[in-house]
């Protein structure tokens, strides 16, 4: 057992996975001497070396591009996008080169590349820092994208994403980078690609990702004292999807809130909100609801709090979707 | 950086009486060729089909015998034989599309004999005479512009990526790759390997590029940029992509440019040969301007009379790569008729395989788009091709 903060949990997964492979790279800008800009890769190039972790030049499409290169070369590159507002240089070689290599050779030439990505808002940053683009991914074939939400799913999803022969987007709550938990570094996680109930209950279902997913478990306990049994699912698999676990708990619920920081049109949540009524239609109680960021640039900073998904929005949600 | 070996072309070469001059239909070349591509240009064979010393690249080519120039010869006549037949299969509604390489030959076949087994290429997708030296069948090109699938070679096998159609993409993955010879420790010792990245003059526009000649520049990646200046992107000239000749780009992120004659097969050899030496021992990247023409459209979709002169393409064909190969084998070399004949017996015979398996392809199974998204599959798209597989099968039986 080790109490870790979530970047403590990633840096000491990147670890144990590069010390498993030396196929495992490291590389982004300024991950190397300074450890990252929120000191995720601390101490790995130290350990490693220059080779296993790159300070790469300042450029997005560059950094994909020679991991896809590398990755033909036998590597297993673990790239860090400084903030999820700068990924767009690279997101053509993500898109047109990472995510379709697999296919487009017929499984000769896989792609076993990991983007990880700092998201979302709530740390008072100036544009471009503050992004949920995660849609953005999941809509490519090709590509799997996951998201974790706390230190212990952090500590073992780095390093699954890692070994998996895919590519994968690795979503990580940027404002939950310093929340700490006991990490139990011998337990056997779940499979990477699987929606895990994060507290159960049989009143609502609550189901977000990331850093949504600790003002969801705060608004099931607030509702306790409404009387409200609420039970929260973390989706962590935003592609594929695991839904499984939404709709047996749907089923029972009859109720499902589905919360994310990222605008509502065309968005995971939005697939979430399809899926379910496709699948329980005959279960639902009340119509599923969405609580998410606004379909507008993510706003000037004192503006976030009132983007963001918080609390009382969240049970507000909950509120409708109980007295409908 | 290397020191070229002065090397003084061999005395002994075959130039036996009353073949010293070629046939009438050789000779057009001769007429009114003239060299371009301005002072800085390596060339080893003239558009007349003189071979010209070069103190620089000589060593390069001494080893170019008339066996050997008769084996690139015999290489640019296949290539350029299966690219037409490859126009014409299009025209016939057998193909989607075709990229011709017409008036590459030389730029392609010359870079390609000068890699090794052990090195790695990454083609944009005019590259059918690299592919052709890497020992990939020109019907596996087919199935691209079939539409039967994405490219059926084995990459790693044949030391060939997949094309890549999104410009300048190939690149930045050409760099990683060499990057990772690096980083195995396969530069500079006997076991040393070295990447090629082949690319046009429109990509050198592309951000993928630079960032590319970034990348290798600080990583001092082993990687050789090989750039065919055919000057024309699509329907835009050269002169939309850049103010400086391309090769002199290469300065400024500290590695050497240097411009061949894209035409000139024993310049393209040499010019590569010494390229991807610098890159063996330690001295890449290396950018190479292979400076040549496209003589065709830019595909078989393509309408060059909207954009360039026919005058233009009448003065290039005087500097054909082939013509000027055929003419020094003839004059200079003594090489008789039937070789030719043999050569163009060979051409047509390939032709006809190509355009027999062409026809023959079978269509792919309609669940073929479900296979290989993943590597370790999706439940997502597996349920999406049962769900359609049940959908087709639906239709079985009815009328």
């Amino acid at each position: 057992m080790a109490v870790l903060t979530m970047a403590k949990a990633i840096n000491d997964g990147l670890r144990a996975a590069m010390e498993r492979d030396p196929k495992v790279l490291v590389m982004g800008e300024d991950v190397g001497k300074l450890g990252g800009v929120f000191r995720v890769t601390d101490g790995l190039q130290k350990d490693f070396g220059e080779q296993r972790v790159l300070d790469t030049p300042l450029a997005e499409s560059g950094i994909i591009g020679t991991a896809v290169g590398l990755a033909i070369r036998g590597f297993r590159p673990v790239c860090e996008i400084q903030f999820d507002g700068f990924v767009f240089p690279g997101y053509d070689q993500i898109v047109s080169q990472l995510a379709k290599l697999h296919f487009r050779s017929q499984g000769r030439v896989p792609m076993p590349v990991v983007v990880r990505i700092p998201f979302g808002g709530g740390i008072g940053a100036v544009e471009h820092h503050s992004e949920s683009p995660e849609a953005l991914f999941a809509h490519v074939a090709g590509l799997k994208v996951v998201s974790c939400s706390n230190p212990v799913d952090a500590y073992w999803m780095i390093q699954q994403a890692i070994a998996s022969d895919d590519p994968v987007i690795f979503f990580e709550p940027k404002r939950r980078y310093w929340e700490k938990a006991e990490v139990d570094l011998s337990a056997t996680p779940p499979p990477l690609h699987s929606a895990q109930v994060a507290r159960p209950g049989s009143s609502l279902t609550l189901a977000g990702y990331g850093p949504v997913l600790k003002t969801c478990l705060e608004a099931a306990e607030a509702a306790v004292a409404d009387g409200h049994d609420i039970e929260v699912i973390d989706l962590r698999t935003l592609s594929p999807l695991d839904l499984d676990p939404v709709f047996s708990s749907v089923r029972r619920t009859g109720r499902l809130v589905v919360v994310a920081e990222a605008p509502s049109e065309t968005s995971v949540a939005a697939e979430v909100c399809a899926r379910v009524q496709q699948e329980c239609f005959h279960s639902l109680e009340a119509p599923v609801l969405r609580v998410t960021g606004f379909d507008t640039p993510y706003p000037p900073s004192k503006c976030e709090e009132d983007y963001l998904p918080d609390l009382d929005r969240v049970l507000d949600a909950v509120d409708r979707s109980m007295g409908w | 950086m290397s020191t070229p070996q002065d090397w003084t072309p061999p005395t002994s070469a075959a130039t036996r009486p009353g073949r010293d001059r070629p046939g009438r239909d050789h000779v057009v070349a001769g007429l009114k060729g003239t060299d371009e591509g301005g002072a800085d240009l390596v060339q080893l064979l003239t558009p007349e089909g003189v071979r010209v010393p070069d103190p620089r690249f000589d060593s390069y080519a001494a080893d170019v015998d008339v066996e050997m120039l008769k084996g690139l010869y015999r290489d640019l006549v296949l290539v350029r034989r299966f690219d037409r037949e490859g126009n014409a299969l299009q025209r016939q509604g057998q193909l989607g599309i075709w990229v011709p390489l017409l008036g590459q030959e030389a730029a392609q076949i010359g870079a390609g004999r000068a890699m090794a087994p052990q090195d790695m290429a990454f083609p944009s997708y005019r590259e059918h005479g690299v592919a052709w030296t890497r020992g990939v069948d020109p019907t596996d090109l087919l199935g691209i512009f079939r539409g039967t699938d994405h490219g059926s070679w084995d990459p790693r096998e044949k030391g060939f990526h997949l094309y890549t159609i999104v410009i300048g993409n190939q690149c930045l993955n050409a760099t990683g790759y060499a990057m990772g010879q690096k980083f195995e420790g396969k530069v500079g010792g006997d076991d040393a390997e070295a990447t090629m990245c082949f690319f046009g003059d429109g990509a050198t526009s592309q951000g993928d590029v630079h960032e590319g000649f970034v990348w290798a520049a600080v990583y001092d990646a082993p990687v050789v940029f090989y750039c065919q200046n055919n000057q024309w992107a699509i329907s835009e000239p050269t002169e939309r992509q850049t103010r400086v000749p391309l090769y002199k780009r290469a300065q400024g992120y500290g590695f050497p440019g240097i411009r061949v004659d894209g035409n000139d097969v024993i310049a393209c050899l040499a010019v590569t040969r010494w390229a991807l030496e610098e890159c063996r021992t330690g001295n890449g990247p290396v950018l190479v301007e292979a400076f040549t023409y496209r003589m065709d459209a830019h595909t078989t979709s393509d309408d060059p009379t909207r954009y360039r002169l026919a005058d233009e393409l009448e003065l290039w064909k005087l500097k054909d790569p082939i013509e000027r190969v055929r003419v020094h084998l003839v004059r200079s070399l003594g090489v008789e008729p039937e070789f030719f004949d043999d050569v163009q017996a060979q051409a047509d015979e390939l032709a006809a395989r190509f355009r027999q398996f062409c026809v023959d392809m079978p269509a792919p199974a309609p669940d073929r788009m479900f296979s290989q998204v993943y590597a370790e599959g999706s439940p997502a798209v597996d349920a999406q091709r049962e769900e359609f597989l049940a959908y087709h099968a639906s239709f079985e039986g009815a009328s």
